[in-house]
C-alpha cells in the first residue's frame, strides 16, 4: 500500500476524472438507462428498502409521555417538575422587567407592583457597562436600550431579554457542572463528547420538535430549547479550559493539600475564569439566537415580533424588530466581551464602607427604588410615553417599496439570470443522479481519505438517509447548501486575503464580520425576503450572509500565521505579488482554509433549515412542517438527516485538511 | 564535620513512564539499564536514584534539561507516584501514606516552590500567600496576620493588595517564596525557582534566599540546571544524568574528585576561587617562618585572594579548633585563580 502511493496520487486524479465523467453522463443519461432496463429502484429509493423509524419514533415519544415511569415517578411528572422549576424563575424576572406583578387572573388581574421603570432598567445596564470596562461602554449600551425604548420596542425587548436572564445561568452552570464531570472522568467524557458532536450538529428546529411535543406550547418550552442549544460551546469550553490551567498550578494546589472538592473550586475553576468568560459570551449570543427562533414554539418577544410580520409579509413591522434584535444582539455582545477581558480590579481595602466598595449597586438600587416611586407622580418616568415613540415601520415600508418599484427589473434580473444559469442546473444535476450511485462515491471518497472507518460511517449515514425516504429532500439540502458554500467562499476567501494583506481592510473587514456574526440568524430572512419574495434565491442569499464569517476569518489567519521566512524567501527569489500569492501564501494556507470551509458548510446547513420559513423544499422543510403538525418521528429523522449530512462533510474536510497538512509538513 | 540527623531518605527510586512500566520492572530479575527501558518504549525519567538529605542543610540537584530533576522532586513530594522505591521522611514511610495522610503531611511540614511561580491569578498577593492556610481551614484573621509576617520576610510588604500580574518576575517569585513558607514547612522544595527571571535579578534572589535560609535553617532540596548557582547555594550536589544520580557531594569534591568525565566536565568551566577552601589548596604542615595572619580553612580561596595576596608574608590556615594545620601564600592563590593545577589537585 505505502509504496504505491506516489504513482497512487496520479492514478488517483484519473480515477476521480473518470468517475467525474462516468456521474455526469449518468445526471444526462441514467433516467432514460433506468427507465429502459425498467429498474425505478436506481431512481427513487424503494419501498420495500423503506424502514419507517418516523413512526417508530413518534411512538416511542408517545410512550413516553403517556405510559413511561421510573418507579411511581411517570416521566410526564419529571417534564412537569423541570417546567416548574424554569417557569417560577422566569415569571419573576418577566413581572419584573415587563409585565409587573400581578394578583388574581384574567379580567380581575389586579397590578400590585409595576415592572422597572424603562429609565431604571437603561441606568442598571449603563452602571453594568461602567463597571465592566468604562464610560464609552456605558454610554452605547445605555444608548442602545433608550433605543429600544424610543422606537416602541420596549416591551418585546424586555419579554426576549427576561428569557436570556433566565437562560443564561442554567446554560452556564448547567455545561460547567457537564464540563467539570467531562474534565474528572474519562468515560463521562467519552459519553459526553459524541452528543455534544449530535447536539451541534442537529438543525435548530429539530429539537424544538420533541421539545414541543414534551412540553407543550409556550416560554418554558421555549427556554428548554434555548438552554439545551447554548450549553454545548459551554461544556467544550469548559473541559478545555480545566485542561490548560498550567500543571504547575495543579501541583501547587496539591501540594497545599487541597481536597479534590477545593481543588475543583478554589484552584482549578478560579485559575480558568478567563477562558471561561469566553464561554458565558458563547452562551449569551447562542441563547439570543435561539430566543428568537424559539418564538415558534411560544417564546413571545422580539422574535413573534418577526415571524408574525412574515407571515403578514409587514415589511415595515418586520424590520423594526428585526433591527431591535441586532441592537440588543449587540448591546449583550459588547458587554458580555467586555466581562470576558476585563483585568480584576485592584482590591478596594476591606474596611472601607459599603457604598464605597459598592457603589454602582447602591446607586442602582437607588436609582430603582425612587423611579418607582416617582413613576406614581409622573407616568412618563414609569413607562416610556407613547406619544414620544418613533415609529419607523412606514418608512422602511416605503423605502422597500420604492427599491421594488425602481429597481424591480435588476433584481429580478439578477434573480432569473442566477437561478436559469446556476441554481437550477446544479440542482437538476444532483436530482437526476442515481442515488446507489451517489452513495457509492461518498463511500469512495470516505474510503481514500479515512480507510475503511470513514468509508463505512459515510455508507451507514447517507444510507440512513435513503432508507427513510429522504433522499430528494437531502440532495435539495445539498444543492442548496452547496451553492451557497461555493459563493460564500468566492467571496468570503478574497476578502479573507484583503484582510490579511492590509490592517486598514483587516480592521474594516473584521468589525463588519463580529457584527455579522452577533445578529441571529432569523434576521437574515428580513430583508431578503423583501427584496426578492420568498423561493430558494433568497435563501441563499440569507445562508450565504450568515454562513460567510468562518470563510473570511480562517483564510485570514491561515494567511498570517505563514512563517514570515517563507515569504521572505518567496521575495528573495523574485516572485511577483501574484506568485506570491498563488505558490507561497495560498497553498500553505490551504489547510486552514478548508477548515474555515468546513465551518461555512456547518452553518449554512443550521441556517438552511431556518430558510424553510421561506418556502424551501428541503429537509429544513420536512422539519419544519413536522414542527408545524406536531410531528416528533419526522422531525426527528429529518433533523438528524440535517445532521448526518453535516457529519460526513465535517469528517471528510477535516480528514483532507489533515492529509494536506501532512503533505505540506506542517503538522 | 559531625552528620545532621537524616530528614529525608529515598532509596533507589524508579520512575519510569509509559504503559504497563510497573509490571516491566517487577518482572525482571536485575534492574533494566537504559536501551532496555528504551527497548519497552518506557520513558526512564528517574533510574535507581538514592539520596539522602540531612536536617538544615540545602540540598542541590542538579542535571542538564530532561535528566529528570523533576520527576525526581516530584517523586519526594508523591507529587508522582514512583514505579519502584522507597522514600523515608522522618523515618516514615511516605509512600505507605494514604490520600488523606499526605494531605496532612503536605499542609503542615512540606513547601514547594514552582519554576513559574504558579501564582494564583484571581487572588491578590495578600490572598495568595493566605491560600496555603485558607485551605486547612485557619481562620481569616490569624491567616492574614501570618501572611502579613512572611511577605515582609520577603521584602513585599506594601503590595500584599496587588495582584500577580501586577509584579515583576522577581517579585512574583518572592510571593511564592513566602507562600511556601506561609506554613512553616519543615522540608522545602524549590523546582529551578530563579531559572525565569533575568540573570541580574537571580543572583539577587539567590542572596535573598541564602539570608532567609540563614535565618529559618529549613531543610531544602534545590533543583537547578545552573552550576554556578548550585555550588553558591549548596552544601551538597547531586548530579544526575540521564535520570541516575551519578554522584553525590559538596561543591568542592566535585571539582576535586569527579566520579567520571561528564562531571569533570560540568566542573571545568567553573572559576575554582569559587569552590576551593583554603584547606583544600594549603601546603599542609605548620608554618616554617612567621605569617601575616591565621585563615579559617573553610574560607573560600575567592574570599581570602586579595589578603593572601596583598600580603608579603603567608598566612596560617586554622581548623575549626583554632589549630594550625597548614600556610598559603600568594603563589598558591595565583595558580587557583588562572586555573595552573595546584599541588593539591595534582596529588590526587
Ligand atoms: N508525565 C510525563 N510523561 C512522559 N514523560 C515524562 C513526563 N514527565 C516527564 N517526562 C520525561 O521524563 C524525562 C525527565 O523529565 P524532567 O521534567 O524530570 O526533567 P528535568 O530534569 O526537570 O528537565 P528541565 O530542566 O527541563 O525541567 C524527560 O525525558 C521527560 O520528557
Ligand atoms: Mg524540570
Amino acid at each position: 500500500m505505502k509504496r504505491a502511493l506516489h504513482p497512487g496520487r496520479h492514478a488517483n486524479t484519473v480515477l476521480w476524472l473518470l468517475l467525474a465523467a462516468v456521474t455526469a453522463f449518468l445526471s444526462q443519461y441514467g433516467r432514460d438507462i433506468a427507465r429502459s432496463f425498467d429498474a425505478r429502484w436506481l431512481l427513487k429509493v424503494p419501498f420495500a428498502m423503506r424502514i419507517p423509524m418516523k413512526a417508530e419514533i413518534g411512538a416511542f415519544m408517545k410512550w413516553l409521555v403517556d405510559e413511561a415511569h421510573f418507579g411511581p415517578v411517570t416521566f410526564t411528572d419529571l417534564t412537569r417538575a423541570v417546567a416548574w422549576a424554569i417557569d417560577q424563575p422566569y415569571r419573576l424576572v418577566r413581572a419584573l422587567l415587563e409585565s409587573g406583578f400581578v394578583q388574581g387572573q384574567g379580567n380581575d388581574a389586579v397590578q400590585i407592583l409595576p415592572p422597572l421603570s424603562w429609565l431604571a432598567v437603561v441606568f442598571v445596564v449603563m452602571a453594568i457597562g461602567h463597571y465592566v470596562r468604562s464610560w464609552k461602554l456605558a454610554v452605547f449600551v445605555g444608548g442602545c436600550f433608550l433605543y429600544l425604548a424610543v422606537f416602541g420596542q420596549w416591551d418585546s425587548a424586555m419579554i426576549t431579554l427576561a428569557s436570556i436572564v433566565i437562560a443564561v445561568p442554567f446554560g452556564v452552570v448547567g455545561g460547567l457542572l457537564l464540563g467539570i464531570g467531562g474534565y474528572r472522568w474519562r468515560w463521562f467524557e467519552r459519553l459526553l463528547v459524541p452528543v455534544l458532536d449530535l447536539m451541534q450538529t442537529v438543525p435548530i428546529f429539530a429539537y424544538l420538535v420533541p421539545i414541543l411535543f414534551l412540553f407543550g406550547f409556550g416560554p418554558v418550552s421555549a427556554l428548554v430549547a434555548t438552554v439545551i442549544y447554548a450549553m454545548p460551546p459551554m461544556v467544550r469550553i469548559t473541559m478545555l479550559a480545566l485542561r490548560s490551567v498550567p500543571d504547575e498550578i495543579r501541583e501547587f494546589g496539591r501540594m497545599v493539600g487541597c481536597t479534590r472538592h477545593q481543588m475543583t473550586w478554589r484552584v482549578l475553576i478560579p485559575s480558568a475564569v478567563p477562558m471561561l468568560m469566553v464561554g458565558v459570551n458563547q452562551v449569551i449570543m447562542l441563547s439570543l439566537n435561539m430566543v428568537i427562533i424559539a418564538s415558534m414554539i411560544g417564546a413571545g418577544g422580539l422574535g413573534y415580533d418577526v415571524l408574525t410580520s412574515l407571515r403578514r409579509l409587514d415589511i415595515g413591522g418586520g424590520l423594526e424588530a428585526g433591527i431591535a434584535i441586532v441592537v440588543l444582539a449587540v448591546a449583550l455582545d459588547r458587554l458580555s466581551q467586555a466581562f470576558a477581558e476585563r483585568s480584576l480590579p485592584s482590591r478596594q481595602p476591606e474596611n472601607a464602607s459599603f457604598l464605597r466598595r459598592f457603589p454602582r449597586m447602591t446607586m442602582s438600587v437607588a436609582v430603582i427604588a425612587g423611579l418607582a416611586v416617582a413613576g406614581l407622580f409622573w407616568p412618563f418616568l414609569q413607562d416610556y410615553p407613547a406619544g414620544g415613540e418613533i415609529t419607523t415601520g412606514p418608512f422602511w415600508q416605503d423605502l422597500v417599496r420604492a427599491i421594488n418599484v425602481n429597481f424591480f427589473d435588476q433584481l429580478e434580473a439578477a434573480k432569473t439570470f442566477m437561478l436559469l444559469s446556476f441554481l437550477i442546473p446544479v440542482k437538476r444535476f444532483l436530482l437526476s443522479l442515481p442515488w446507489p450511485w451517489v452513495v457509492f462515491l461518498i463511500t469512495l471518497a470516505g474510503w481514500q481519505l479515512g480507510r475503511w472507518k470513514l468509508a463505512l460511517l459515510c455508507f451507514l449515514l447517507s444510507m440512513f438517509i435513503a432508507v427513510n425516504g429522504l433522499w430528494g429532500k437531502a440532495m435539495v439540502t445539498i444543492y442548496l447548501c452547496g451553492v451557497s458554500v461555493v459563493i460564500a467562499a468566492l467571496i468570503g476567501i478574497p476578502l479573507g486575503i484583503l484582510a490579511a494583506g492590509n490592517e486598514r481592510a483587516g480592521r474594516i473587514i473584521g468589525g463588519f464580520i463580529d457584527t455579522l456574526q452577533t445578529l441571529p440568524s432569523f434576521v437574515y430572512l428580513i430583508p431578503v425576503v423583501m427584496l426578492f419574495r420568498v423561493g430558494d434565491f433568497s435563501a441563499m442569499i440569507a445562508v450565504i450572509l450568515y454562513a460567510l464569517a468562518p470563510a473570511v476569518r480562517y483564510t485570514a489567519h491561515g494567511i498570517r500565521a505563514i512563517d514570515p521566512q517563507l515569504v521572505e524567501a518567496g521575495v528573495v527569489s523574485g516572485c511577483t505579488r501574484g506568485q506570491l500569492l498563488g505558490r507561497i501564501r495560498l497553498p500553505l494556507a490551504l489547510p486552514e482554509i478548508m477548515l474555515g470551509i468546513n465551518q461555512t458548510i456547518m452553518l449554512a446547513l443550521s441556517m438552511l433549515v431556518i430558510t424553510a420559513l421561506v418556502g424551501t423544499r428541503d429537509l429544513g422543510q420536512e422539519v419544519y412542517i413536522a414542527l408545524t403538525k406536531a410531528d416528533t418521528g419526522r422531525g426527528i429523522v429529518a433533523g438528524v438527516s440535517v445532521a448526518f449530512i453535516a457529519i460526513m462533510a465535517d469528517r471528510l474536510i477535516a480528514a483532507a485538511a489533515a492529509r494536506t497538512r501532512r503533505r505540506l509538513g506542517l503538522a | 564535620m559531625p552528620q545532621k540527623p537524616v530528614k529525608l531518605v529515598c532509596r533507589n527510586i524508579w520512575k519510569l513512564f509509559g504503559e504497563g512500566a510497573e509490571r516491566f520492572l517487577h518482572d525482571r530479575p536485575e534492574p533494566p539499564d537504559a536501551a532496555e527501558i528504551e527497548a519497552a518504549g518506557l520513558i526512564g525519567a528517574v533510574r535507581d536514584a538514592t539520596i539522602e538529605v540531612h536536617e538544615g542543610e540545602i540540598f542541590v540537584i542538579m542535571g542538564l534539561s530532561g535528566s529528570g530533576k523533576s520527576t525526581l522532586i516530584r517523586c519526594l513530594s508523591r507529587l508522582v507516584e514512583p514505579t519502584a522505591g522507597e522514600i523515608l521522611f522522618e523515618g516514615r514511610n511516605l509512600l505507605a501514606a494514604s490520600e488523606r495522610e499526605m494531605i496532612e503531611i503536605r499542609r503542615h511540614k512540606m513547601g514547594m516552590v514552582f519554576q513559574h511561580f504558579a501564582l494564583l491569578p484571581h487572588l491578590s498577593v495578600l490572598q495568595n500567600v493566605a491560600f496555603p492556610l485558607e485551605v486547612q481551614g485557619v481562620d481569616r484573621r490569624r491567616r492574614e496576620e501570618r501572611a502579613r509576617e512572611v511577605i515582609r520576610l520577603v521584602g513585599l510588604q506594601g503590595r500584599e493588595d496587588n495582584f500577580p500580574r501586577e509584579l515583576s518576575g522577581g517579585q512574583q517569585q518572592r510571593v511564592g517564596i513566602a507562600r511556601s513558607l506561609a506554613v512553616e514547612p519543615e522540608l522545602w522544595f524549590l523546582d529551578e525557582p530563579f531559572s525565569a527571571l533575568d540573570p541580574l535579578i537571580r543572583r539577587e534572589m539567590q542572596d535573598e534566599f541564602l539570608r532567609l535560609q540563614n535565618v529559618l535553617r529549613k531543610t531544602i532540596v534545590f533543583i537547578t540546571h545552573d552550576f554556578d548557582e548550585a555550588i553558591r547555594l549548596a552544601d551538597r550536589i547531586a548530579i544526575m544524568k540521564d535520570g541516575a544520580v551519578i554522584q553525590t557531594a559538596s561543591p568542592e569534591e566535585l571539582v576535586l574528585a569527579p566520579v567520571n568525565d561528564y562531571v569533570a566536565e560540568f566542573t571545568r568551566h567553573i572559576p575554582r576561587a569559587k569552590v576551593l577552601t583554603l584547606g583544600s589548596v594549603m601546603v599542609p604542615g605548620p608554618p616554617s617562618g612567621p605569617v601575616a595572619g591565621i585563615l579559617a580553612a573553610d574560607t573560600r580561596v575567592e574570599a581570602a585572594a586579595d589578603k593572601v595576596e596583598a600580603a608579603t608574608l603567608p598566612y596560617g590556615v586554622a581548623d575549626e579548633d583554632g589549630n594550625i594545620i597548614g600556610t598559603v601564600d600568594g603563589r598558591i592563590i595565583v595558580d587557583v585563580l588562572i586555573g595552573r593545577e595546584t599541588r593539591r589537585e595534582s596529588r590526587q
